[in-house]
């Protein structure tokens, strides 16, 4: 990762112009003259969160067929529908940047691109459904709401498209979990056990602390990040926990306490060496999740093919009754 | 042929009868009809649009950033061009 954020090689009074734009609140739009760090860093990021909806994805779609009605498995399909498209919204979105599509694919399928760690964790029983829309879903809005008023136009508006579709998934993941709250012992012990599972790595979808985030000041001062990711991830758990209390799940914290003064649910040490193993590939999941993918981008193959051989077909008959 | 990424579609919405149409975003497909569908599985999923539009991004002409000044410019100082340029007297209604 290149850390040194220089723009030395920039025209000063064209970046002087695009700082004094992004000062005023102005929105960024492709055609727009901007500095290459800010291209490459939006690309990055932006990248990053296409291919997180599409490897998202994978975890749910393993549970599709084993929903536990009729009602859980036409939301969760919707769901996992809707991933889709929030995946391709930003590949669009990252499109209008200069990059393609297909490599953008590419270095995902062929494990060079980055998604979230999240992902890299195995969804072990039904619960799980529940606890990703609510933890994993409400942290990505939290994330998503603040993005919405990113300097760069085609992201933000692509942003305020996914957190409408997404309050969706978080509020069905918890009734998810209120359901299995305050179902049988076990229902309530499963619950709570997916709970333990996912709460710390769904703090650590946030980032490292932005001392220790190489990206985040540049990001913050061209006004893609508006806020850090400490004060995402604080608003997240004061969003949370009171939504866990309510339903009688116990977070797994024991440090977890209010502070009167701030009004904040301050929190335990983070166990970042976990974070950086996961985001290394040595997750329990990276492998696999992968595959998945890779499987299902051949096995779609014949679909493209049929597709193009239509298209062409098409446009061949078009072309032989014109003549 | 396989992983082609086909040419890029611009899509455009209109929300509901009568209102403009407005640009959602793209799709990559190969040929008109599959953009449509494509279009209406990306942006349509919720009832967004009663009428989707497809169009090939490279026919659009766009006007440039940069020229944006002088461009529009013919159309800045001609305050004349609106209402409130006039002056009525005092208490008729004139809107």
């Amino acid at each position: 990762m290149d850390q040194n954020p220089t723009v030395a090689t920039e025209d000063p009074a064209l970046l002087a112009a695009f700082e004094a734009r992004i000062a005023a609140g102005e929105s960024i739009e492709p055609k727009d003259w901007m500095p290459e760090r800010y291209r490459k860093q939006l690309t990055r990021m932006m990248s990053q969160h296409a291919h997180s909806e599409i490897v998202g994805m994978l975890p749910e779609g393993n549970w599709i067929t084993r929903a536990p009605s009729l009602r859980r498995k036409m939301s969760l399909i919707a769901k996992v529908q809707d991933e889709a498209g929030h995946g391709l919204y930003i590949y669009c979105g990252t499109e209008t940047l200069g990059v393609d599509r297909h490599d953008l694919v590419e270095a995902l399928l062929d494990g060079r691109a980055k998604y979230s760690s999240i992902f890299n964790y195995p969804t072990l029983s039904w619960a799980d459904m529940g606890v990703i829309g609510w933890l994993v879903d409400g942290a990505a809005i939290v994330n998503q709401t603040v993005l919405a008023k990113a300097s760069y136009g085609p992201y933000a508006r692509a942003m305020v498209r996914i957190c409408k579709e997404e309050n969706f998934h978080k509020r069905q993941g918890y009734e998810i979990c209120s359901v299995l709250a305050n179902g049988t012992p076990a229902q309530k012990a499963m619950v709570q056990e997916a709970f333990n599972r996912f709460w710390w790595p769904s703090l650590m979808m946030f980032g490292p602390s932005d001392t220790d985030s190489p990206n985040s000041a540049e990001l913050l001062k061209w006004r893609v990040k508006r806020k850090t990711n400490d004060e995402l991830r604080q608003r997240f758990v004061n969003l949370t926990v009171p939504q866990a209390v309510a339903i009688g799940i116990t977070v797994p914290d024991p440090d977890l306490h209010l502070d009167a003064g701030t009004g904040n649910w301050e929190f335990g040490e983070i166990e970042w060496s976990e974070f950086f193993e996961v985001l290394k590939g040595n997750g329990p999941c990276n492998r696999e999740r992968l595959e998945a993918r890779r499987k299902a981008h051949d096995d779609g193959a014949w679909v493209r093919a049929a597709a193009s051989a239509y298209a062409e077909k098409q446009q061949a008959r078009s072309s032989t009754a014109a003549a | 042929m396989a992983d082609s990424q086909w040419p890029l579609w611009e899509v455009f919405t209109q929300p509901n009868k009568g209102e403009p149409f407005e640009h959602a975003g793209s799709v990559h497909a190969p040929d008109g009809e599959l953009a449509l569908q494509n279009a209406r599985d990306v942006y349509a999923r919720r009832g967004e649009a009663v009428n989707l539009w497809v169009v090939p991004s490279t026919a659009i002409v766009a006007s440039a950033p940069s020229d944006a000044g002088p461009f529009f410019d013919p159309g800045n100082d001609k305050p004349y061009r609106h209402p409130q340029f006039y002056i009525a007297p005092r208490g008729v209604r004139v809107f």
